[in-house]
């Protein structure tokens, strides 16, 4: 599990995190949701690691993020796997190179087992082997999006990270990266944290709900609790569609 | 503006110091260096072959013109074309056309790097940015610019010579034989020195620049315009500096 105890950050002027408390389970996609500049991606890169934060504690199974050595931090690290918006894969390298490169670092497997773990991640966010020796930038978005997922996981981790992983594509193929991502958290039993403002994702797989509105925690619960809740942040995030509002009123009959 | 210049002067020592920072897994290092090599390396190789050649002959033309004396042997006008290729043309041209090309190359790749992510994703595995990305394109730079610049000289005497033999300026014959009189081995030590520093200017300053980007693309431009710059100036500097101390 991830506890997150208050934590701040600001830049310069300006406060983004404004004392934030919460706990990410492990086994379930812990979904943070908010409009656009209510902190979503400092929060995420803050637990991360990639932001210090002004105050406040981030936890990792008991592990003080922060308090710990340079080993332990690295080791730590090889139990992330980050899904970044725009993929944030390397131009240099192809496909399969993309993939492997955090096993080349961290790994003491033959190529042999290398190359069928590479193999396997790839298959699982279903891209088939004619694609490996492509470059990122033969590839659509999609697969893009999919072959950051395979990266994410190829060193097999505990916690998942996913800054708003289906933001561009189109809702087919959000659907398939979400369906990925819920799969493979509850296969592995990871603690997956995503961001994201599609409500589509949160209804689809959302297991537990934090919404953020100008760098708070404003609603925390379950994905079906989010329809019938009264909280006045729901409200205003959530029933601004027509089509939410029906439904709100739907399920309230 | 100077406290800018100073602070600037601290964040790229800061910089480099996690340049230098220990490897994680040598191999991987190397295997990053090889890729330099041919990008950073091998495909500069034609520039400048292309560039010193002319420079060369330029060089043969305007000393062949200004030393048009009876008095004056043209095996003097080799010696004189020699050295200023050797000890100059050579080290410090080369050097700066190829802070425009590979200098501007390496600061606009990591500054897309940093915009896109691509370090924030390397940090997540583990891995040290900087010295993952930087020390292989350092190391390129520092073994392959000195063969850059020996190709340079070379190509640049080559130059003088077909310059001189088809403009009809010079005795080839004399000429030719003045290329090897009072020949100092020392010079092109000192050549070789100067071409290393700049190796490493040319290498950790554009590094410097495109790792520090902050925003999208046009900054990405702005960094590797401003690595250009202070690459420039940072190379004749420290060619004055190491001309006066080690000539």
């Amino acid at each position: 599990m991830i506890r997150v105890n208050n934590i701040r950050k600001s830049f310069g002027e300006q406060d983004v995190l404004k004392g934030i408390d919460v706990d990410l389970y492990p086994g379930k996609c812990n979904l943070i949701i908010g409009l656009s500049g209510s902190g979503k991606t400092v929060f995420l890169k803050s637990v991360l690691g990639l932001h210090n934060v002004d105050s406040g504690s981030i936890e990792y199974d008991g592990r003080m993020l922060g308090d710990l050595d340079k080993n332990e931090t690295k080791k730590l690290r090889q139990e992330m796997g980050m899904v970044f918006q725009g993929s944030a894969l390397f131009n240099s390298l192809n496909i399969e190179e993309n993939v492997g490169l955090p096993l080349n670092f961290f790994s003491d497997m033959s190529l042999k087992e290398k190359s069928e773990r590479i193999k396997f991640c790839l298959n699982k966010v279903r891209i088939s082997d004619d694609d490996f020796t492509k470059t990122p930038a033969e590839l659509s978005g999609g697969m893009q999006k999919r072959v950051a997922i395979a990266r994410a996981i190829i060193l097999n981790p505990k916690y998942l990270f996913c800054d708003e992983p289906n933001s561009g594509l189109d809702p087919e193929t959000a659907i398939v990266i979400d369906e990925l991502i819920h799969e493979i958290t509850h296969e592995f039993g990871m603690t997956t944290i995503v961001n994201t403002h599609d409500m589509n994702s949160v209804l689809e797989i959302g297991d537990h709900v934090i919404l953020l509105q100008d760098g708070k925690k404003t609603w925390e619960g379950r994905s079906e609790d989010i329809l019938t809740t009264d909280a006045k942040s729901v409200v205003d995030y959530v029933f601004r569609s027509k089509l939410f509002k029906q439904m709100r009123s739907a399920l309230k009959k | 503006m100077i406290y800018r210049f100073f602070e600037g002067i601290g964040e790229y020592f800061l910089f480099l110091r996690e340049v230098f920072s220990r490897p994680e897994h040598w191999k991987e290092y190397y295997r990053s260096f090889l890729r330099e090599v041919e990008l950073l390396g091998f495909s500069s190789i034609a520039l400048v072959c292309f560039i010193s050649l002319f420079m060369g002959a330029v060089v043969l033309i305007q000393t062949a013109i200004n030393l048009d004396n009876p008095f004056l042997a043209d095996s003097y006008i080799a010696i004189a074309v020699r050295e200023a290729i050797i000890l100059e043309f050579a080290p410090t041209i080369v050097s700066l056309i190829l802070a425009g090309k590979v200098g501007s190359n390496i600061a606009s790749t990591l500054g897309t790097m940093r915009v896109t992510e691509q370090m924030d994703a390397l940090r997540v595995m583990g891995i040290n940015p900087a010295s993952y990305l930087v020390l292989p394109k350092i190391i390129a730079c520092l073994i392959f610019f000195p063969i850059l610049v020996i190709f340079g000289m070379g190509m640049g005497l080559t130059g003088g010579y077909l310059a001189g033999d088809l403009l009809n300026l010079v005795n080839t014959e004399v000429y030719l034989s003045g290329y090897f009189m009072e020949f100092f081995p020392h010079y092109v030590t000192y050549s070789l020195t100067k071409t290393l520093v700049f190796a490493f200017i040319i290498a950790t300053v554009s590094a410097y620049f495109g790792y520090k980007v902050e925003g999208g693309a046009v900054e990405v431009g702005k960094a590797s315009t401003k690595s250009v710059v202070a690459m420039s100036f940072s190379i004749i500097l420290f060619n004055y500096i190491l001309t006066d101390l080690i000539l």
